[in-house]
């Protein structure tokens, strides 16, 4: 129930226009008024908010200010006397990060025999895959092919994909649906076995299948008990704090912390594996965000500092949809899906102003021109946001729609006395995906020998901009990919003498270019606590 | 200024806004979480949190994310919890009632008290999937148990010992696999896939110049 007297008088109109809106097909834009749009009013075109790497693999390209302060900011061992001679760990592959990319990855290297070890710096699972809720495309239909996949998802990202991993990704698409079957993923089917599919924003066929809106629940579930059933060692709560390298110039291991002793350990490994996601808890340009505890970008960090080139670190994707109201869920992902079933988003007089399907950075954008110069944004205790019209969905497709297809959504609103099914919801764009990540080539390595990369912190499968659904794909394909890959790579592998050589450089590099600010990276885990004292009542005891 | 409220975290006495979840009353009061906080968003489970309301008896349980402070709120966070997860290899296994006898026979000892339900923050039906895990009916069990997030505080609360989050798993990845229907669409995507049927085609899109691949772009049909 809301209370806010603005916000109810703004529901009546949204209510009064309802029947008339469902009848609408809003048009699409055209590429004119996209490009106009973006440039306007999308956060990626906000040049002051972007700072120029002066030193490192991608020195005098643009990135997030506060991802600047991280890339070039002072290595946590940079004090630190650590003996390299006797490591605690001593295997083939050393996986960073227990998501759906590095679970995936894991699968796959002891598939290939590798003796593989996954270090994640909060539990396996948490990650942003656990809160993928819309779905995973696939052109598997009569009606579809991948072509028209690769066209969709090239178009959505701007034609700046780099087009052989674009090529896997759309290729091995129907293979990765058929492998996570296979593990026990339960999609969304109709009785005889066909896949009930929808379309995402800027998709031209219906290829997003899902697990109800807890499709990224239910694949991370499932390939952490794939990965615990195998018995591959996880230990959770361990960081990767830096890189080894070895007197080849190769990537040898990796420093690891013990998030809760601050204790250090060295892992040597023939490869190593980067899945550590993205960063929406870096709040760029103040967003909120829909991502995990524990997306810092550290993996770009890590890897930036031993040499390996990023690719696309200044385009961040802002999901249109985040939960602007209520405020314990600010930011909150809204899942697309809720447009794939039929919501509309509209303004504050009830008005439609756009096709809900149209690609995330142009929704996102379309939004934020409704809530600034358009003036016609509802007011909400953190700023202004569009309704998207959720009890729309049941009077087109019946009542118990809502519970059936996005049961999540449903929930997490009743638990703050908000019912979709009757009233809509309020809505504001969100930091949801990093687009850009680190440059890979087909079998997934970096520019530093060695270092493999999977997932969220890879550049350049989407280009630009990701279409939905894109990610849970990218996960799940070059997951495996990278762990295919390490697994016969590692069988040739001679690893030399370990050093720091590379953190020692990176340290006179800082000095050199007259950087004084001594951030220490990678972030790890955002600081959400209070600065000030908490209001503890001095009488107690 | 906003109205505060008094709760107790591990016993000890903060006030803190009443607007807050019990996750963000904790940041509020000056901790800085590793354990028991993932996606802040009712998804991981990684908040389990068990609380009872000052001079009542109810031992109530909640994710720290998803549920607010509430007034003379004792809270105590559960940020790990021992459950049995048995290893097996899934390719192994076929979906019948004997499974569960083999893997998880504790479940047969459950003594029908509902503790499980009562306690489970994501309101579903606990005691009743355990229930279709025992007849081995996988379909029913996966249904009933879809919406978990593994966060153990049932199986804090079974004086039979289950692993109900583990044991339903299970029965969901029997079911996924080898219960619900066959998608043969599917497999005639990966044959054609791999059987090179897609190449031209697609490599006719990729090797376009730029502009006809734009003009390719903004002109394709989209399906109704």
């Amino acid at each position: 129930m809301y209370q806010d007297k603005e916000m109810l008088a703004s529901i009546k109109k949204v209510e009064a226009k309802r029947a008339e809106n469902i009848k609408l097909d809003p048009r699409r834009m055209t590429a004119e008024e996209k490009e106009k749009l973006l440039a306007t009013y999308h956060p990626d075109f906000k040049e002051d908010k972007f700072t120029k790497l002066t030193i490192g693999p991608n020195k005098g390209e643009k990135v997030p200010t506060e991802l600047s302060f991280l890339l070039q900011g002072k290595s946590r061992i940079a004090d630190m006397d650590l003996d390299l001679e006797s490591p605690k760990y001593d295997i083939d592959v050393l996986i960073i990060g227990g998501g759906g990319a590095g679970c995936s990855c894991a699968i796959e290297a002891d598939n290939g025999g590798a003796k593989t070890m996954i270090v994640t710096k909060l539990r396996i699972g948490d990650a942003n895959t656990m809160m993928a809720e819309g779905g995973i495309q696939a052109a598997d239909k009569p009606n579809d092919s991948p072509a028209q996949h690769f066209l969709d998802a090239y178009g959505g990202g701007h034609f700046a994909a780099q087009k052989d991993l674009l090529y896997k990704l759309v290729m091995e698409a129907p293979e990765a649906i058929q492998w996570l079957s296979e593990l026990g993923v339960e999609f969304d089917k109709a009785p005889d076995g066909t896949m009930i599919t929808t379309h995402g924003g800027g998709t031209s066929r219906k290829r997003m299948h899902a697990a109800k809106d807890y499709s990224g629940a239910e694949i991370m579930r499932t390939l952490r008990d794939e990965v615990l059933s195998r018995g591959i060692p996880v230990l959770d709560f361990t960081a990767a704090i830096e890189l080894i390298k070895d007197d080849k110039g190769q990537c040898a291991g990796a420093v690891l912390m013990n998030m809760e002793s601050g204790e250090i350990y060295i892992a040597r490994a023939k490869c190593v594996v980067i899945a550590t996601g993205g960063a929406g808890r870096l709040h760029y340009q103040g967003f909120p965000t829909s991502n995990h505890y524990g997306a810092t970008a550290d993996g770009l960090v890590l890897a930036y500092r031993a040499g390996a080139k990023l690719l696309y670190p200044d385009t961040i994707q802002y999901h249109p949809t985040g939960v602007a109201f209520p405020a314990q869920i600010y930011g909150a992902l809204v899942t697309e899906k809720v447009r794939s079933v039929g919501a509309m988003l509209v303004n504050k007089d009830g008005e439609v102003f756009m096709n809900p399907l149209e690609t995330r950075d142009v929704s996102a954008a379309s939004i934020i021109r409704e809530c600034s110069d358009r003036g016609k944004g509802v007011k909400t205790p953190t700023g202004y946001a569009v309704w998207l019209d959720t009890p729309m969905i049941e009077e087109k497709f019946g009542r118990g729609t809502i519970e059936k297809r996005i049961p999540g959504m449903l929930r997490m609103f009743l638990r703050f006395g908000i019912d979709m099914r009757e009233e809509p919801i309020l809505v504001y764009p969100t930091q949801h995906y990093q687009n850009g990540g680190i440059k890979i080539s087909a079998d997934g390595m970096s520019e530093l020998e060695n270092l493999y990369v999977a997932g969220e912190a890879v550049g350049g499968i989407h280009g630009r901009n990701r279409l939905m659904g894109n990610s849970l794909l990218d996960i799940i394909v070059f997951g495996r990919n990278a762990g295919r890959s390490v697994a016969e790579k590692c069988k040739s592998v001679k690893l030399g003498k370990l050093n720091f050589d590379h953190v020692a450089a990176f340290e006179k590099e800082r000095a050199d270019a007259g950087i004084t600010d001594n951030t220490l990276s990678p972030k790890l885990l955002p600081d959400y606590t209070r600065v000030e004292k908490p209001a503890i009542d001095p009488d107690l005891r | 200024m906003e109205q505060m409220v008094t709760v107790y975290l591990f016993g000890k006495e903060h006030k803190v806004p009443e607007s807050l979840t019990i996750m963000e009353a904790m940041e509020y009061s000056g901790y800085k979480l590793v354990r028991g906080c993932g996606c802040r968003n009712g998804f991981c489970g990684a908040c389990a949190t068990l609380y009872r309301i000052k001079g009542e008896k109810e031992l109530k349980a909640a994710l720290a994310c998803s549920a607010k402070v509430e007034d003379g709120m004792y809270v105590a966070t559960l940020p790990f919890f021992p459950l049995v997860k048995e290893q097996y290899d899934i390719e192994k296994l076929k979906p019948e009632q004997q499974v569960m006898m083999q893997l998880y026979p504790e479940i047969y000892g459950c003594v029908g008290c509902n503790a499980c339900t009562k306690a489970c923050p994501q309101s579903l039906n606990v005691m009743q999937y355990i229930a279709y895990a025992q007849r081995g009916d996988f379909e029913k069990c996966a249904e009933e148990s879809f919406d978990c997030v593994m966060c153990g505080i049932c199986s804090t609360r079974c004086p039979a010992q289950i692993s109900h989050p583990q044991v339903a798993m299970l029965a969901r990845r029997l079911y996924g696999k080898y219960v619900a229907p066959h998608c043969d669409h599917l497999d005639d995507m990966v044959d054609a896939v791999k059987t090179g049927k897609i190449e031209e085609l697609i490599q006719s899109v990729m090797n376009k110049p730029l502009e006809e691949i734009k003009e390719l772009y903004n002109t394709r049909e989209i399906e109704k």
